[in-house]
């Protein structure tokens, strides 16, 4: 047997269509326990590398010998060197190409679907973060919503469509991944759109994004309606798109809610938290569909590979939407809350300009996963 | 501190790092220290990690310049 290369996006629509693979990680056990390759039908066993390099004679009765085997690590090194030894002694074994790096930073869209006069939507999903982006289009123009740092997706996306790209907007200023969205708005000559709430520190100039502005996507005037929505952030907008989709940013997921902690004011905004998720959006439409900038687990993926709701469903089943008790309610967006994202600082500052790192400190920074919800 | 012998793992990707580091402290005794040089980031969690499951001791570790350094005290 030989050892096979497999792609981040071959390993995505595994994921998505909840096939059947066992995954041999083989990073050390901090960063497995931290932070792994995530899907419903997936099966894991995690044995560090540097206790393979004399042979791995000792894990052979552990590894399956009818299912496809898949070694991952961080960069992708020493899943080649297991892999091939894996090889040597007849398994059927891939290695996941740029590991978990690379997985990090796939994403890919998943129409939503058509909107009115021919415009569309469509959702980028990025499965190795759990970051959720979006583009609008109608007529020649679109718009991309919470963009991440890979700007070239959305560019050759929308070449693709035949659209320009007009806008770029922030639901908020991110704490768990960098974003692209002033970087894609000057590589288009579009406008960046940010609260300016949560621009306090921001050394660039951008459109400031109030409650009540209207943004128009192409000829046929798909509206975008920015909603004020503070709570995970002081400045956290929700868009309001065609009069059907909520987009909640990092306010109200699919199975959990937003933490108001990661700008180092739990707090203060627990209270703004409340208010929007118990008044300001309980007086919208329940015929909202809503599309977070997050998920979770690999459960809140729908089988298209999408993660979206109805308003009016997660008013019934989220349990973050459902603690009538206020004190109850702050006790739990405060205390024992998960560990904070990692380098979720520095990235802010780089979100706001402060500072530049370079594209590999980039790539380090966003290790790990979003970390952005209370369940 | 005393040091037996140094690694440079400079400029080698992972696993090389730690393969070479694993392969240089066979020809040191117990109590003995090894000094590694690398320049691959993930060395410094993979040979925290290592230094523990194998008994060795990770005695110090520079990260102020490019060049991490690392300190390993053989075990038994």
């Amino acid at each position: 047997m030989s050892l096979q290369p497999m792609k981040p996006s071959e390993l995505a629509t595994k994921a998505v269509n909840k096939e059947e693979l066992f995954i041999l990680d083989v990073r050390n056990e901090d960063a497995f326990e931290d932070w792994k390759v995530e899907g419903s039908n997936f099966e894991y066993m995690n044995v560090p590398y540097f206790d393979l390099i004399d042979g791995v004679e000792e894990i052979m009765d552990d590894l399956p010998k009818d299912k496809n085997i898949l070694v991952v690590c961080a960069k992708e090194g020493s899943s080649v060197m297991v892999g091939e030894m894996l090889a040597d002694e007849g398994l059927e074994v891939s290695y996941l190409e740029g590991g978990m790096k690379a997985w990090s930073e796939h994403l890919a869209p998943v129409k939503i679907r058509d909107l009115t006069d021919g415009g569309e939507l469509y959702q980028f999903v990025r499965l190795g973060k759990g970051c959720l982006s979006y583009m609008v289009l109608s007529g020649e123009e679109a718009a991309v919503i919470d963009a991440n740092r890979m700007t070239d997706i959305y560019t050759d996306f929308a070449r693709e469509k035949e659209v320009t790209i007009n806008h770029t907007m922030d639901t908020h200023l991110h704490a768990d991944h960098i974003s692209g969205g002033r970087a894609l708005a000057e590589e288009s000559g579009g406008t960046y759109w940010l609260p300016p709430k949560d621009a306090e520190g921001v050394t660039f100039d951008f459109e400031p994004l109030e409650d009540g502005n209207t943004i128009r996507v192409g000829e046929t005037d798909i509206d975008i309606q920015a909603l004020y929505s503070p709570g995970h952030t002081i400045g956290s907008t929700s868009f309001v798109i065609d009069g059907q989709y909520l987009l909640t940013g990092d306010i109200l997921f699919i199975a959990s809610i937003g933490r108001p902690d990661l700008a180092g004011k739990a707090e203060d905004w627990v209270q703004d938290l409340r208010t929007t998720l118990y008044e300001r959006y309980k007086e919208l439409s329940d015929n909202l569909i809503v599309l977070p900038a997050h998920y979770t687990a690999t459960e809140e993926l729908n089988d298209d590979g999408s993660v979206q709701e109805k308003l009016s469903v997660l008013y019934k089943e989220n349990h973050g939407l459902n603690i009538e008790d206020e004190a109850e309610f702050r006790k739990t967006v405060t205390e024992n809350l998960p560990p904070q994202p990692n380098a979720y600082q520095e990235i802010r500052e780089t979100n706001m300009g402060q500072v530049a790192p370079d594209s590999e400190r980039k790539r380090e920074m966003e290790i790990g996963p979003n970390r952005c919800a209370v369940r | 501190m005393n040091v037996t012998k140094t690694l440079d793992a400079t400029g080698l990707a992972c696993p090389m790092p730690i393969v070479k580091t694993k392969k240089a402290i066979k020809d040191i005794e117990t109590g003995e220290v090894l000094e590694v040089h690398a320049t691959d980031q993930g060395a410094k969690s993979d040979l925290s990690a290592w230094t523990k499951s194998s008994g060795h001791e990770l005695l110090e570790t520079d990260e102020s310049s490019e060049v991490l350094k690392f300190w390993i005290k053989k075990g038994e």
